[in-house]
């Protein structure tokens, strides 16, 4: 008898504070296996945001550097330049990527920083007690846009993968999802292709992950995945953004 | 040379690799200097970043990772990097932060000013911290000050404010530089992000959600500025030996005031200066030592009166603290200041 | 056990959920081909009551576990480890 499913060596014991069914679990442990099995621990530096995830450090077993709100994608510009041949990624959520970091992470795709990054989109503000958020979709309830998001009232839905991917200099921008086994293995494949991104110097790599929270939803969790599935990729379609492939060109 | 310039080649002979910065006048010459300088040095990084706020992030990283970083700005840009200054204190990282104020408040001018004061000193950012803030009045001291606020900032793993401001980066005067710094030979940090290579993993962060441990960071972090309170306080004095009436000043203030000083001198009166040259830690016990024989202090600055309020709690009440000020950019000549300074002495009969 | 040709290669698995980590998500439940996971009434030191495989006791000849481990990728605790032979 083989022992085929354990916990990562990237990840410590800790047990996670994240609520039952929340995507950040699930997401730690994946980016951990890639880390894992691509041998990345020794030269890895991850950038955690506000949010929910903030205390990402107690659980991943790697260098970790704290930024403030919304900053992580200048943080880890700062850091990558200064360490060319480290890997570096930030993990940031929906507010900290599209509303207060939107600048540092629309000029650091723009810049071509080799950084990957990873977009954790719960469409809501976790940590805050369930706000709205950029990408909190039309008609969703939340407790600042309440009766549901109205475009008029409350603005529309921010597609920041879209907008990356316009960017030059990003290499690869994907979005996937936490919401069935095989959209959790896909995911794990996407982050271990914009590592590969990365290492390969090709620019800005990004995977937007669809996940859940069931607590900010008030939905079990096989009911958040299914409002993925049913209802988030209709607004944020699944599938591969960008996708430059081979080396940065020299200017 | 140019005084902004001086302050760019003074960062990078002192071992500064990473420049993360973004226009405003009247400092624009640190970032194009620096983008020419740093793409002709080995390892050299320069980023004309989206924001000041993105600037100050990247110096967080660059310092994160090790390295000499600096951002440079002016009064506006620096209100924008006031939330990173806090963290920097917070998380102990070495920078070097450059102000070269202007008129303010608001979008204010261009002209050169000293009206940042509270601000580099007091913290606009939240939280207990204390940065380092020198106050620099020559082209040399830009470069002397330049270099060491690198020192400092590894020694102490605490950002430096230089405090200058739009006339001393414009002035051209000549400078000597001290002499290069090897990257290579700065002392090892052992503290750095650098991938957990034959090392267990590193944390560097502030969120200390439990208040006893917040505390104690906070004692931890008092307990180092007590230290540089002792062994780093910088100042100058001049003429005060026999004075009958100290003036005290910084920056192009105390150029003004030196000039002022001279003048009055001529006709006799008996006036000094004490330039405070760390502006935190301020030379406070200087300031009560003179006291013992000084009874009356004239405070001038280029803004409203923020340095004067250091002035009286170093005093504590034991001499008469006198306040003349010009905010919004206007630079008075010294023979205006020359005038008040009379006229406060003779008021105060001591001629 | 599998005793019919077009079944394919026998495998014989079983998993095992970790009760202190379980936050009873019931993902895992949610997922399983076979339905070998269900909700339980004990509870574990955080309050939660998690959830059992069925064939915990079961003899490895009479299990119908397969290993494929749907519920380990599913489980965001990483409360289950899989076994299979």
């Amino acid at each position: 008898m083989k022992k085929v499913f354990t916990r990562p060596k990237s990840l410590k014991q800790t047990p996670f504070h994240y609520c039952p069914g929340c995507g950040h679990s699930l997401l730690h442990r994946l980016i951990a296996e890639v880390i894992d099995e691509m041998d990345l621990r020794e030269k890895i530096i991850g950038v955690p945001p506000a949010g929910c995830a903030v205390l990402a450090y107690n659980y991943f077993d790697i260098d970790m550097g704290e930024a403030a709100h919304g900053r992580a994608a200048a943080v880890a510009t700062g850091l990558k330049r200064a360490l060319p041949d480290r890997v570096v990624f930030t993990y940031q959520g929906d507010g900290d990527i599209a509303a207060i970091g939107t600048a540092e992470t629309i000029h650091a795709a723009a810049r071509g920083e080799n950084i990957t990054t990873f977009f954790v989109n719960n469409a809501v503000y976790g940590m805050t007690g369930g706000q709205m958020a950029p990408t909190t979709v039309l008609g969703q309830n939340t407790t600042t846009s309440p009766g549901g998001r109205r475009g008029s009232r409350d603005g529309y839905p921010i597609k920041l993968s879209e907008m990356l991917a316009l960017a030059q200099g990003s290499a690869y921008i994907e979005r996937t999802a936490l919401s069935s086994p095989s959209n959790i293995l896909k995911t794990k494949k996407a982050i271990g292709k914009a590592f590969r991104v990365q290492l390969d110097g090709a620019g800005f790599s990004l995977v937007e992950v669809l996940s859940a929270c069931p607590t900010n939803w008030r939905m079990s969790s096989a009911e958040s995945w299914k409002w993925i599935d049913e209802v988030m990729v209709a607004s944020f379609p699944l599938g591969i953004l960008k996708d430059v492939g081979g080396k940065k060109d020299a200017d | 040379m140019r005084g902004n310039h001086t302050v760019a080649e003074a960062a990078v002979r002192a071992g500064c690799r990473y420049y993360f910065g973004y226009p405003i006048t009247p400092q624009n010459e640190i970032p194009e200097y620096m983008a020419e300088r740093l793409s002709k040095v080995e390892g050299g990084v320069f980023i004309q970043a989206e924001s000041e706020v993105a600037a100050i992030n990247m110096v967080i990283g660059a310092s994160m990772a090790g390295g000499r970083a600096m951002t440079s700005s002016s009064s506006p840009g620096i209100s924008l990097k006031q939330e990173g200054i806090s963290f920097l204190s917070a998380l102990e990282l070495p920078a070097v932060i450059v102000n070269m104020t202007r008129g303010g408040p608001g979008l204010g001018n261009i002209a050169p000013a000293q009206s940042d004061y509270f601000q580099a000193t007091r913290g606009g950012g939240h939280g207990d911290y204390r940065n380092i803030v020198l106050g620099p009045s020559s082209g040399q001291e830009l470069a002397n000050l330049t270099s060491e606020s690198f020192d400092l900032a590894d020694k102490y793993r605490i950002p430096v404010m230089l405090l200058g401001d739009g006339m001393l980066g414009q002035m051209m005067e000549p400078v000597e530089f001290p002499p290069e710094v090897s990257v290579k030979k700065l002392p090892h940090k052992d503290w750095i992000l650098s991938g957990a290579k034959g090392r267990e993993s590193r944390i560097i962060r502030s969120l200390l959600l439990d208040p006893m441990e917040e505390e104690e960071h906070n004692w931890k972090l008092m307990r180092k500025y007590e230290k540089i309170a002792r062994e780093e306080t910088r100042w100058e004095t001049f003429q005060c030996d026999d004075a009958k009436m100290i003036v005290v000043a910084f920056g192009i203030g105390a150029r003004i005031a030196k000039g002022a000083i001279k003048r009055v001198g001529e006709e006799g009166l008996r006036v000094g200066l004490i330039r405070p040259i760390s502006l935190w830690p301020f030379p406070s016990r200087s300031i009560k030592e003179l006291a013992k024989k000084v009874k009356h202090f004239f405070v001038f600055e280029l803004n409203m009166g923020q340095m004067v309020e250091d002035v009286k709690l170093a005093l504590e009440g034991s001499a008469e603290v006198h306040f003349y000020g010009r905010p919004g950019g206007i630079i008075p000549p010294p023979m205006e200041l020359a005038r008040v300074i009379s006229r406060q002495y003779y008021q105060k009969k001591l001629g | 056990m599998s005793h019919h040709p077009w079944e394919g290669p026998v495998v014989i698995a079983y998993i095992d959920i970790n009760p202190e980590l379980c936050k009873d998500c019931q993902l895992c439940i949610s997922v399983c081909p076979h339905q070998l996971i269900t909700p339980s009434d004990q509870l574990n030191q955080k309050g939660y009551r998690p959830v059992q495989f069925v064939e915990k006791q079961t003899k490895k000849e009479e299990r119908k576990c397969k290993g494929c481990a749907l519920c380990a990728v599913s489980c965001p605790e990483i409360a289950i480890e899989v076994y299979r032979g």
